[in-house]
């Protein structure tokens, strides 16, 4: 694998712009097709990819299994938090009126933030199920 | 009946799922079927939502024939789930092959003896399984 | 019509591809197959007006759930064993199961009719997306807004998995270090 430039130029060429794919899914959305789950798939396979070329230890060192153990919960702990501000604010749970001045930039911060914590939760799930695969050794 | 086509199709992978699913020993194989017979369910959601001549659910004004948006909801958190589901099961049959030393299931069945306890050969067995990769 | 020429013509490709998956022994090819199955139903998704859908089909399943399999195949056996079983059952039950389903589609409304009751019936999210969200993908707003605890579940399926992966990596570490 170490030797196999071909797979490794075409990676480096690709990676970046699949980040930008992915982050261009996540937040046009609203928009166009997309959303935080198939942002969240996009950027994790192309940190799989990463991982597949250059092993487990470089792309452990990228995304450490302690940040994953942050982000997973974390996109669950956002979505959740936006449906108790919402609910502070006066209104029913994950119902965004009351979050901005107005109900339409409410609404556009409330889909905005939950996206955000999808993204997140599916993101480093994908990158967790890849680890737990590229971790073991065959018996 | 022709203008059911689109349905019969979908039948017609779902069972071929369901066949793979029962007819072949190898787990992941079943996984394997499992996920055609998955998918040909999320078809089977989209099929309906369709309007010949529509456009896609993303509003514009020059527009004024869409796709039904609601299936499409239910279907893409589907897939998500399901690929979280898939890995649950593909991990099992790792710890299968780990275990048993094969994912067939006649083998497996084979080599778990019907006359011994079983509580008593799956304890052994992972108390040995333990102490090996200690070693 | 050319929509409908289209389907028929991915509905056939999907048919040989699965009779590709049902007869070939070696796991290897099954799972390569089983993304070009996921790519062809992707396209499929997007003649079916279904672009969101088709994005996280080409992502997830010709993507991310063939790398999966793949990893699986690397810890286990990529051939499969040749079959000493009996076939009729397995057979039997699918054409069964097949005839009756067949047998029910006849009260199924005709493929792309704007009269179905999906069309006609239910809260009309069409409508309500624009003057009530303002976000002009209506699949954006029934998933995040409308149907906002609908995805928490599912996000929260997601970390289920997520964290029983996590437990697992987690035991492999303390086995390593004892």
């Amino acid at each position: 694998m170490r030797l196999d430039v071909v797979l490794r130029v075409a990676t480096k060429f690709m990676l970046a712009p699949l980040l930008l794919f992915a982050l261009y899914v996540q937040f046009h959305g609203d928009y166009g097709p997309g959303g935080g789950f198939q942002a969240g798939v996009i950027a994790a396979a192309a940190i799989i990819l990463y991982g597949l070329i250059n092993g487990l230890g470089p792309v452990q060192r990228i995304v450490p299994v302690g940040l994953l153990e942050v982000l997973i919960p974390g996109g669950v702990l956002i979505y959740v938090a936006v449906g108790l501000a919402s609910m502070l604010l006066g209104d029913n749970f994950l119902d965004y009126n009351h979050l901005a001045h107005d109900r339409i930039h409410g609404q556009e911060w409330g889909v905005f933030l939950v996206e955000v914590g999808v993204f997140l939760t599916v993101f480093s799930t994908m990158i967790a199920i890849y680890y737990a695969f590229a971790g073991r050794r065959r018996s | 009946m022709i203008v059911h086509f689109s349905q019969i199709a979908t039948i017609l992978l779902m069972v071929a799922g369901l066949y793979v699913v029962i007819a072949r020993g190898n787990m992941v194989k079943k996984l394997i079927g499992l996920s055609l017979f998955q998918t040909s369910v999320y078809l089977l959601y989209i099929l309906p939502g369709k309007v010949l001549g529509g456009t896609p659910p993303i509003l514009d004004p020059a527009r004024a024939v869409y796709a039904n948006p609601l299936p499409h909801v239910l279907i893409l958190t589907a897939i998500v789930v399901g690929i979280a589901t898939l890995a649950l099961g593909l991990t099992l049959v790792v710890r299968i092959k780990e275990a048993y030393g094969t994912i067939e299931e006649d083998e497996i069945l084979a080599k778990e003896g019907p006359k011994e306890n079983l509580k008593d050969r799956v304890r052994n067995r992972s108390k040995s399984g333990r102490g090996g990769t200690a070693a | 019509m050319i929509e409908t020429t289209v389907t028929i013509l991915l509905l056939l490709m999907l048919g040989a591809v699965t009779i590709g998956i049902v007869r070939v022994r070696g796991l290897f090819a099954a799972v390569v197959l089983l993304g070009v199955y996921s790519f062809l139903m992707a396209t499929l998704f997007v003649v079916l007006d279904a672009v969101d859908v088709a994005m996280t089909e080409a992502a997830v399943g010709a993507g991310v759930s063939t790398v999966f399999f793949l990893g699986a195949l690397s810890l286990t056996d990529t051939v499969e064993a040749p079959g000493k079983r009996r076939q009729i059952m397995p057979l039997f039950v699918a054409v069964v199961t097949a005839g009756a389903l067949l047998w029910g589609l006849s009260d199924l409304p005709e493929f792309g009719s704007p009269d179905q009751p999906i069309h006609r019936q239910g809260a009309d999210y069409l409508v309500r997306s624009m003057p009530e969200t303002g976000i002009a993908n209506v699949v954006s707003a029934v998933l995040a807004s409308y149907r906002g605890f609908d995805t928490l579940g599912e996000t929260t399926v997601v970390f289920t998995a997520g964290m029983g992966i996590l437990a697992l990596l987690r035991r492999r570490r303390g086995e390593g270090k004892s």
